[in-house]
C-alpha cells in the first residue's frame, strides 16, 4: 500500500485532476502524436519553438492518471526551456523512472518531477509515464510520424 | 490418460469447486504477499495438474515425431495426436474427426479461413459481414484481405448495451455478401450473440457463417451441428490447455473445396518437381511438423472439462456472474460495460474519474489480476465512446469470495483516488 501511496500521490492525482498546459497551442510550429497501443492512451504535444528554446509547449489527450500527470508536469518543467536541456532533462527523467536502485535520489534539476519517482516500482507503468516525453521528441525532430510505445 | 477432475458432478457446489481449485496449482500462489485472485480468464486460463503432467509425460516417456516413425515411440505420439483430433471433434459434435485442423490459435485459424476461402471466393465488390464487437483478430484478417481483393467490410452495429442489432444485421446480408463472421460470446462485453439465429439468416441467402468461439467453448456448450456454422475457431490456451495450439472446424464439404494454405511437408501425397498431390483433409491444412504436445494436451484439458461438465461450468458462471455484477453495481461511481441479456464471464466496468490502466495497478496491488485496457477490440470502444475498460473475467473456478476480494479492491481503488 505505500508503494501505492508514493505513485498515486497528491501531486500527481492533483495534475491528473487538473492538467496545466492543457489543450491545443495556437501558436505551436511544432505537434507530435503518440500513442499507447497496450492500452489505447493516446497524447498530442504542441510546441512553440523558436531559436532553440521552447517558447510554449501544450498537451492534449486521454489516459491513466500517471500518463496525464506526467505530461501535465513535463509542459511545467519545460516551458522557457532550451532543446538541449530538454534532452538532459529526459535522460534524467527516464534514469529516474526506470532505475532499479529504489534509494538513488532523483537528479536536482528534476524539480518536481521527482514526484514520478514511485513509477520504477511498478515497471508495467514505465511506458505510461515515457510518453509525453517520447513524443516530445517526435515534435523537437519533427518527424510527423505517430510515436508509439510499442 | 487418467482423468484428474477431482469432482465429476452435475452442479458446482461450492464444495465442489473447492476440490476443483486443488487441481490447479497456480491458485495457491500469492502476488504482492496476498493470495493470487486470478480474474483475467478471458485472457487466458490457469492450468489443471492434469493438463500439466500430460505435457511432462509426453516428453518423459513417449516423445517422437508422428506420422513418419515406423518405430514404438512414432505409433505412441500418433495414435495420442490422433486422439486428441477425435476428442475435440466430439467436444464441438463435429460430423468427422476431418473437420479438424490444428492450428496455432483461433488467430490463425481466422486468418487460414481468410487466406483460403476468402481468397478462392471473394472478389471486388463483394461484402464480408462482421460486428462492431469483434475482437483483432477477427477484423483485421477481413480488412487485408478486402484491400487484396478490392472487398468491402460491412459493420453490423450494438445497442449501448452491447447488444447486436439483429434486423440491421439482416438487412446488411446482400447480394454481394459472401461470408458472415462474427463473435460467438464477446471478450469484451459478455455478450452471448443469438449465433443460431445469425446463421439462420445468412443461410438462408446461402452466405456461410464463420464464429469466432475463443470465449464461448470454455463457458458455454458448442454443438457446431446445432449452430450449422461452415467454420468456427478458437483456442487451447482459453480452455485450460496450453498456448500455441487452436482450432479450426469446417464443414468437411468447405474443406474440401478450399485450397491448401502453407505448403510443406505432411500436407502432401505426393511430390514431383513437376507437380504436387496434396492430401486430405484435414492434413491439406496442417504443413509441417504440428504442435504435437498441444495438441495432446488441449485434448486433456478437454477431458478436463469434460468431466466437469460444460453445463455445471456455464450454470455456476452465470450465478457468480450475476452476484458480481450485483456486488460491483452497488459500489458509487462505477458503471457496467456491457449489459447484454444473454451474457457470461465477463464484467467490464469504468469508475467516474478513473483511469482503468489505474485500476488495474491498484487492484494488482491486492493479488487481484484483472485486464485494462481495450482488450484488443478498440472498434467495441470506440462505439462505446470510451478509451478502456476494466474487466474482470471469470472462470468456474473463481468463488464469491475472490468477487468479495475484487469489490474490496475497488474500494481501495476509490479512496486512493478520493
Ligand atoms: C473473441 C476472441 N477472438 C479471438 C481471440 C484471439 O485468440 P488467440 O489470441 O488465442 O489467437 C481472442 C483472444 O483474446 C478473443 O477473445
Amino acid at each position: 500500500m505505500s508503494e501505492l501511496r508514493e505513485l498515486y500521490q497528491e501531486v500527481i492525482l492533483d495534475h491528473y485532476r487538473r492538467p496545466r498546459n492543457y489543450g491545443e497551442l495556437p501558436e505551436a510550429n511544432r505537434e507530435a502524436e503518440g500513442h499507447n497501443p497496450l492500452c489505447g492512451d493516446q497524447v498530442t504535444i504542441y510546441l512553440q519553438l523558436q531559436d532553440g528554446l521552447i517558447q510554449d509547449i501544450h498537451f492534449e489527450g486521454a489516459g491513466c492518471a500517471i500518463s496525464t500527470a506526467s505530461a501535465s508536469l513535463m509542459t511545467e518543467a519545460l516551458k522557457g526551456k532550451s532543446v538541449a536541456q530538454a534532452a538532459h532533462l529526459f535522460e534524467n527523467f527516464h534514469q529516474l523512472v526506470t532505475s532499479d536502485d529504489a534509494e538513488a535520489l532523483p537528479a536536482p534539476d528534476l524539480g518536481k518531477l521527482a514526484v514520478l519517482a514511485g513509477v520504477r516500482e511498478f515497471p508495467m507503468r514505465v511506458k505510461c509515464a515515457t510518453l509525453a516525453w517520447h513524443t516530445l521528441n517526435a515534435a523537437l525532430k519533427n518527424t510527423g510520424e505517430l510515436v508509439s510505445t510499442e | 490418460m487418467t482423468l484428474t477432475a477431482s469432482t465429476s458432478t452435475t452442479r458446482l457446489t461450492p464444495a465442489a469447486v473447492a476440490q476443483l481449485r486443488a487441481d490447479f496449482p497456480i491458485l495457491g500462489e500469492s502476488v504482492h504477499g496476498k493470495p493470487l485472485v486470478y480474474l483475467d480468464n478471458a485472457a487466458s486460463t490457469q492450468k489443471p495438474q492434469a493438463v500439466i503432467d500430460a505435457i511432462s509425460r509426453l516428453y518423459t516417456s513417449y516423445y517422437a515425431n508422428i506420422h513418419r516413425g515406423v518405430h514404438q515411440l512414432s505409433q505412441l505420439s500418433t495414435a495420442a495426436h490422433d486422439e486428441a483430433r477425435r476428442k475435440v471433434q466430439r467436444f464441438i459434435n463435429a460430423r468427422s474427426d476431418k473437420e479438424i485442423i490444428f492450428v496455432r490459435g483461433c488467430t490463425e485459424a481466422i486468418n487460414l479461413v481468410a487466406q483460403t476461402f476468402g481468397r478462392q471466393n471473394i472478389g471486388p465488390g463483394d461484402e464480408i459481414l462482421i460486428t462492431a464487437m469483434e475482437h483483432h483478430s477477427n477484423i483485421v484478417p477481413w480488412q487485408m484481405l478486402c484491400q487484396e481483393k478490392g472487398a468491402v467490410l460491412k459493420v453490423a452495429p450494438i445497442s449501448d448495451q452491447g447488444e447486436l442489432l439483429v434486423d440491421a444485421y439482416e438487412k446488411l446480408l446482400g447480394e454481394r455478401t459472401k461470408l458472415v463472421a462474427l463473435v460467438h460470446l464477446s471478450n469484451a462485453l459478455g455478450t452471448i450473440n443469438p449465433v443460431r439465429q445469425l446463421v439462420e439468416l445468412a443461410h438462408a441467402r446461402s452466405i456461410p457463417v464463420l464464429l469466432d468461439g475463443a470465449q464461448a467453448v470454455s463457458h458455454i456448450p458448442v454443438d457446431v451441428q446445432a449452430l450449422d456454422c461452415d467454420f468456427y475457431t478458437f483456442s487451447g490456451h482459453k480452455l485450460y490447455g496450453p498456448t500455441g495450439i487452436g482450432v479450426l472446424y469446417g464443414k468437411e464439404e468447405r474443406l474440401e473445396a478450399m485450397p491448401p494454405w502453407q505448403g510443406g511437408g505432411d500436407m502432401i501425397r505426393s511430390v514431383s518437381f513437376e507437380k504436387t498431390t496434396f492430401s486430405g483433409i484435414p492434413f491439406k491444412f496442417e504443413a509441417g511438423t504440428p504442435d504435437i504436445c498441444g495438441a495432446i494436451a488441449l485434448g486433456v484439458a478437454i477431458d478436463y472439462v469434460q468431466q466437469v461438465g460444460l453445463a455445471a461450468i456455464a450454470d455456476y458462471e452465470a450465478e457468480l456472474l450475476s452476484y458480481a455484477t450485483e456486488q460491483i453495481q452497488a459500489v458509487p461511481g462505477v458503471r457496467l460495460i456491457g449489459t447484454a441479456r444473454e451474457k457470461a464471464s465477463v464484467l467490464s466496468f469504468v469508475i467516474d474519474g478513473v483511469h482503468p490502466h489505474d485500476i488495474g495497478t491498484i487492484l494488482d496491488q491486492q493479488g487481484v489480476a484483472i485486464r485494462a485496457g481495450h482488450h484488443c477490440a478498440q472498434p467495441v470502444m470506440q462505439r462505446l465512446k470510451l478509451p478502456a475498460t476494466a474487466r474482470a473475467s471469470f472462470a468456474f473456478y473463481n468463488t464469491r469470495a475472490e468477487v468479495d476480494a475484487l469489490v474490496a479492491a475497488v474500494y481501495t481503488v476509490q479512496e486512493m483516488f478520493g
